[in-house]
């Protein structure tokens, strides 16, 4: 006599909450994230020798901290499940593998998300030349279709990861080279949004983000459950 | 060396499967002689033909040459990385260790020509541009995107001891890489294809008649290059394993040492071969 | 193939890359018995247990849990089985009510479940701190519940009773033990409180099957001093 399998649905909010939890007591991934970014972009005004920045050259600092700041997030995704049984309590239990995976992706979404709040801000206050609400309208697109492609990659890159030795090293090893196509598109996207006069969206680098996201979502959704059994 | 890979060793007490498993056991080491000449003699001829038949380049001279190496180098190390991640996925399918070790040896023999495409690239560069890198070159981009990609995989298959593990996410990064290595290519072309007009593609397109011979020549050569070392990393793996089964049969399982971590897989036999 | 044994097992193998964690090992159990699992360290116990509770492959030979052959049909098994290994599964920054909601949700069960349990294991008070905060012996106590949660018809226990004192020990065996009317397996370094308690006795010894008896033809002396 056994219960039925329990929903996806069911299965994934209990995940996110579990998730959310554990981030709330323990503050692991986003502050550290957030603190980085300001880091950087500390960093890179003494190493670029510049008080601000325009254009193109904006749009990549921003995507390459965003981007940095990320992979802190993909490290620690799964650890606390890889030591803590995590993996083994899920394998357990009739619930379907794919909920899992969409799980964490989400949880790493909103993890990113809740980053971006401070750290785009942050930027357009130290770094950004020109005015930051301005853009902002037009920066979501490209942030939302960022932040899935890493979400999608990153819980690939990260269950992949976490069963190694030098998990630490691994991860941006592995993330960085296949997140680079993402930088490609979104910093290409964003550049007109940086200049002044500010220019429009480029349709052509939004659909091939939007297309490189999917494509990923795909495999990492055919793949993962090759990744957490034992 | 070639005689010794073709048979298996007569007094080898045969595993239950053995008609169907003992004939693809000698797969790899057969016709390997065959084959190695006929390369052999490919390559030759295309050397000939680079050198001696094909007319030197109007702009760029002598070094245009390069040119016939590096260009089908890089066709066959991309669709090695591709077949790489073909592999993996009947690995995942069928759960039988020797596609994971196809798609390992395939991966590693395409890094290995990989390299040559960065230095060959490299050289062309400076010949052509005055540079040793430029960007402007999409080609040369996405492989060196593509090899800081693949430089990891033995790194992450050293990192991981569980040999069934290790193969499961091997398998994983290689098909994942393999779908990469396409899309990284169109993304990297249209990234730069609206800076820097000139590529590769606009010499290799129109190509006069002898020219194209002796490149459709260069990338046969280059294939059968490419599949002669495949086979021939495959069949001393698989003469390896052979003989470490044999003395483990011979001297009890626990005599051996374990073997030192490895990122290579170890295991040629079928999952319901002898332990 | 019929099988209306609770466990069947025939020539299992695994193997940890070139060598074999398990060697054609075959052992029957009924439902509703128990089979004591004994070995020296390394001898394979956990593996066995790992392989019956879905977490990992056979690669050779056939094995059926409840009826259903594995792993082409471990689906079917994931929620009648429960496992209660050295790790306790649960998240340590979480509360014991956290960890049995999530695993309640998991497994499609009711929340109420996870309280009956935690009364029963008298760890209803404190369930509402972080696990990390627990003694080894409470933390043990949820982990029988997070165990048990789903109600599993095969028990699949690794010395169950470690870090468990006396008293906790009496209040967690109506739900582990001999009483509790599932069919269980218990991996124990001790023989003779293992024979006790036991149907049948498997023996490994480096993966292999060495000794497979009912237990009442078993001299557990001899054992602890073959297995020690």
């Amino acid at each position: 006599m056994s219960a039925p399998a329990p929903r996806t649905r069911t299965v994934v909010a209990a995940l996110l909450r579990k998730e959310l939890h554990v981030e709330l007591r323990t503050w692991e991934s986003v502050p550290a994230m957030t603190l980085f970014s300001v880091t950087a972009y500390v960093l890179f005004h003494f190493g670029l020798q510049q008080d601000s920045l325009g254009g193109p050259l904006a749009s990549g600092v921003l995507w390459v901290t965003l981007l940095f700041a990320s992979i802190l997030a993909v490290n620690r995704l799964f650890v606390a499940d890889d030591e803590q049984g995590g993996f083994d309590a899920f394998l357990l239990s009739p619930a379907d593998r794919g909920a899992l995976l969409l799980g964490k992706a989400l949880s790493l979404l909103a993890y990113l998300v809740a980053f971006e709040l401070v750290a785009v801000p942050a930027f357009g206050l130290l770094l950004l030349r020109t005015s930051l609400g301005a853009a902002l309208p037009g920066l979501l697109a490209p942030l939302a279709l960022g932040d899935l492609g890493v979400a999608a990659i990153g819980t690939l890159v990260g269950a992949l990861a976490v069963r190694t030795r030098a998990r630490d090293l691994i991860g941006p090893l592995l993330s960085l080279p296949l997140l680079v196509p993402v930088v490609i598109c979104a910093a290409r996207a964003t550049a007109p949004l940086f200049m002044s006069p500010a220019g429009g969206l480029p349709l052509r680098w939004m659909l091939t983000l939007g297309l490189y996201d999917l494509v990923f979502a795909v495999i990492a959704f055919a793949l993962f459950d090759f990744l957490v059994e034992d | 060396m070639a005689d010794s890979m073709t048979s298996t060793p007569p007094r080898a007490p045969a595993p239950p499967a053995a008609s169907a498993t003992g004939r693809r056991r000698g797969l790899y080491g057969r016709n390997l002689r065959a084959l190695s000449l006929v390369t052999a003699a490919l390559v030759t001829l295309t050397l000939l033909g680079v050198f001696f038949w094909a007319p030197n380049d109007a702009y760029l001279g002598f070094l245009q040459k390069i040119f016939y190496v590096h260009v089908p180098l890089a066709i066959v190390t991309l669709c090695g990385f591709i077949a790489g991640g073909v592999m993996a996925i009947a690995h995942l399918r069928t759960r039988d260790p020797r596609w994971d070790m196809r798609s390992y040896v395939a991966i590693h023999i395409s890094l290995v020509f990989g390299v040559a495409v960065l230095i060959t690239g490299s050289i062309w560069a400076k010949g052509a541009w005055g540079h040793w890198w430029v960007w402007d070159e999409p080609t040369l981009v996405s492989f060196l995107l593509i090899m800081l990609l693949y430089a990891t995989y033995q790194p992450m298959r050293f990192a991981i001891e569980d040999p069934e593990r290790q193969a499961r996410a091997a398998s994983v990064f290689a098909i994942t890489a393999g779908v990469f290595v396409p899309i990284n290519f169109a993304i990297v072309r249209l990234s730069t294809a609206y800076v820097h007009p000139r590529t590769l593609d606009n010499i290799s397109g129109n190509l006069p008649g002898r020219m194209q011979v002796v490149f459709w020549l260069a990338l046969l050569s280059v294939t059968l290059l490419w599949v002669t070392l495949w086979r021939y990393e495959m069949a001393s793996k698989h003469a390896t394993a052979q003989l470490r089964r044999l003395r483990r049969l011979l001297a009890g399982d626990e005599s051996e040492a374990p073997p030192r971590r490895s990122a290579a897989p170890s295991v040629t036999t079928s999952p319901g071969g002898v332990g | 193939m019929s099988t209306l044994a609770a466990l069947d097992l025939r020539e299992v193998t695994r193997r940890y890359g070139e060598r074999t964690a398990l060697a054609s090992v075959s052992v029957t159990l009924e439902a509703g018995q128990t089979l004591a699992v004994l070995g020296p360290n390394g001898a394979g116990k956990s593996t066995l247990l790992r392989l019956l509770a879905t977490l990992l492959r056979p690669h050779g030979g056939e094995l059926h849990v409840l009826g259903h052959p594995l792993p082409d049909e471990g689906w079917a098994v994931r929620g009648r089985i429960g496992l209660l290994g050295h790790e306790p599964l649960l998240y340590r920054e979480l509360t014991a009510r956290e960890n049995l909601a999530f695993h309640a949700a998991l497994h499609g069960v009711a929340r109420e479940r996870a309280e009956e349990l935690l009364a029963t294991v008298g760890m209803e008070r404190r369930a509402d701190e972080p696990v990390r905060t627990l003694s080894r012996g409470m933390v043990q106590r949820v982990a029988v519940c997070r165990a048990l949660l789903h109600d599993p018809e095969l028990l699949l226990l690794d010395e169950p009773r470690a870090n468990l004192d006396p008293s906790a020990s009496e209040l967690v065996e109506p739900l582990i033990g001999r009483g509790s009317g599932r069919t269980r397996v218990i991996v124990s370094h001790d023989p003779r409180g293992a024979v006790a308690e036991a149907d049948i006795v498997l023996g490994l010894v480096r993966g292999r099957a060495t000794l497979v008896a009912p237990a009442g033809e078993v001299d557990a002396d001899a054992l602890a001093e073959l297995y020690r």
